[in-house]
């Protein structure tokens, strides 16, 4: 049994829930046991580090502070969301690289009662906890229902790989950790280049028309690649690639159709478990098509059919002449 | 004076001696150690940026601004508020200078100079933080419905179908979530609102 202190993130309860129900049905086979951080908040995503830095690094360390209030044979945080992710392992890394920082951020803790020493715990991600302490064998040893012949592009999207101040990821541009996960569930997995860029995090909210364009490359080279699915472990990734995918599509005149799931609703149906349970049907642009290519039933996700396109009227422009006046003879008007 | 001559008496193209006040001001209100002062100009972030095209100027030169001291035009500059934080400029810079991390600090010092140029992206996190600060966790719909009405009304309409199908599907929750200990959390944003990290 690997035990874990648990830090879920805001996302899990809501727009990310298929990643959250997923984890749940596959941490039982995984031998997982999660103890979630008492009484945790938000880290504050990518918005209050350009407010004010001292509240900001406070926020997440009051987690931190928490989290090793609950050190008990595992000091190891697994985060699941990668904005989480980095917060966590970033207010850790500069309170150590920064002593005035340890500092500050301590005495405003203090005001609340608590204290942090950087390094207390560990700040893993929950791919790096399944590949590392779990094992791609004991993996591929509960796969019964193996993903041969779905072709997934694999997306880890920025801020996990990046900046990785603990040196735990083989790349920082091309990992090959989710690959190498997804091959071990029997899938036809693509060297998906774009596995690292950006989805555009916060600029679907604050300026759109940067985002559409980061967005459509990623459908664009996932169609390319003739991905049947993209598969995430970033909830900020899954939520703009798929909530905004309609917006894009409306923005440019295309008509990309590029599922994008969590990588734990693919290790629970390869592990036998019910695609409603593993929180299939949640997405926007349905997964349905994908998951019949190897045999399973999606739930309705309730996605209506796009309406087609009006041609655009245009200008008024002169036609051409019926069929019985373009033969050249002169014609007789009627009287 | 021959060309030589002259670099050596008033240093490579300098008239007086370098003020770098403002960017040391920027190192030091920057999280862990920014090695701005490091930037030898080589244009690696601006190339590895997947939002330069948007951005007024590239972080390279933002960073020779910095060192130039036109804080008027940095502080209205947009590339910190385009800045996506992806870190490839960062993981790609030969000198390791923290660039994601100083847009933060940039965006920090346009919003209390009240410099910034647009007002819907500090405003958007005003707003995150406002519902953070209230409940001690993010809330997505009082998030989404203030700043659009506020800011984005007219894209409204189009975003219907999305949140209808976000609101069915419970991806987002009707009502915000608060923590337990809501005091302890205002007590120690209230002492850090009180500290500065460069004092």
């Amino acid at each position: 049994m690997n035990k874990y202190i648990f830090y879920p993130g805001c996302s899990m309860e809501g727009s990310a829930r298929a990643y959250y129900e997923s984890l749940k049905a596959i941490q039982g086979p995984l031998a997982m046991e999660l103890e979630e951080v008492e009484d945790w908040n938000c880290c504050g995503a990518t918005e209050y580090l350009s407010i004010n830095l001292i509240p900001a690094y406070s926020l997440i360390a009051r987690n931190l502070a928490l989290a090793a209030k609950q050190v008990n044979g595992t000091n190891t945080v697994m985060a699941p969301c990668s904005a989480c992710y980095l917060n966590l392992e970033k207010a850790d890394h500069y309170m150590a690289e920064r002593p005035a920082l340890g500092e500050k951020v301590n005495q405003a803790l203090a005001a609340g009662g608590l204290h942090y020493d950087p390094g207390s715990v560990q700040i893993r991600h929950l791919v790096d906890v399944i590949i590392n302490d779990i094992g791609l064998e004991a993996v591929k040893a509960k796969v019964v229902r193996p993903l041969t012949g779905l072709r997934i592009a694999p997306y880890l999207g920025c801020m996990v790989p990046r900046p990785d101040y603990a040196k735990r990821w083989s790349d920082h541009e091309h990992p090959s950790e989710l690959d190498d996960l997804m091959k071990a569930l029997g899938a036809d997995v693509i060297d998906f280049p774009m596995k690292t860029a950006c989805c555009g995090g916060h600029m679907t909210q604050i300026g759109p028309e940067t985002a559409y364009e980061l967005i459509r490359r990623l459908v664009a080279e996932a169609e390319e690649y003739q991905a049947d699915i993209m598969v995430t472990m970033c909830p900020m990734c899954q939520m703009n690639l798929d909530a905004y995918q309609g917006e894009t599509n409306r923005h440019f005149g295309t008509n990309f159709h590029m599922p994008i799931v969590f990588f734990t609703q693919l290790m629970a149906v390869a592990f036998g478990i019910d695609p409603k349970q593993a929180g299939f049907g949640l997405e926007l642009v349905s997964a349905k098509d994908a998951l019949a290519r190897i045999g399973l039933k999606a739930p309705d996700t309730g996605e209506k059919p796009a309406a087609p396109r009006k041609k655009p009227e245009g200008l008024p422009m002169p036609k051409p002449l019926p069929k019985k006046y373009a033969s050249g003879q002169a014609v007789v008007m009627e009287e | 004076m021959s060309p030589a001559e002259t670099v050596l008496t008033q240093g490579a193209g300098l008239k007086k001696p370098e003020d770098l006040t403002l960017l040391h001001e920027v190192a030091d209100a920057t999280a862990g150690v920014s090695h701005l002062e490091m930037c030898i100009q080589c244009g690696t972030c601006g190339g590895s940026c997947p939002s330069a095209a948007d951005m007024d100027h590239t972080p390279r030169a933002l960073f020779a601004m910095l060192r130039a001291g036109m804080r008027e035009e940095v502080l209205r500059s947009n590339t910190p508020w385009i800045c996506v934080s992806c870190y490839h400029c960062v993981v790609r810079c030969p000198q390791e200078v923290h660039i994601a991390d100083v847009m933060y600090t940039l965006k920090g010092m346009a919003i209390k100079a009240k410099k910034y140029t647009d007002s819907k992206p500090p405003d958007f996190s005003q707003t995150f933080v406002g519902m953070v600060e209230t409940f001690g966790r993010s809330f997505e719909l009082g998030l989404a419905s203030r700043f659009y009405l506020t800011h984005q009304p007219l894209r409204l309409p189009g975003m219907a179908g999305m949140g209808i199908g976000m609101l069915t599907k419970k991806r987002m929750n009707m009502l915000p979530t608060k923590i337990k200990n809501m005091e302890q959390l205002t007590a120690i944003l209230n002492k850090a609102k009180t500290l500065e990290l460069s004092s």
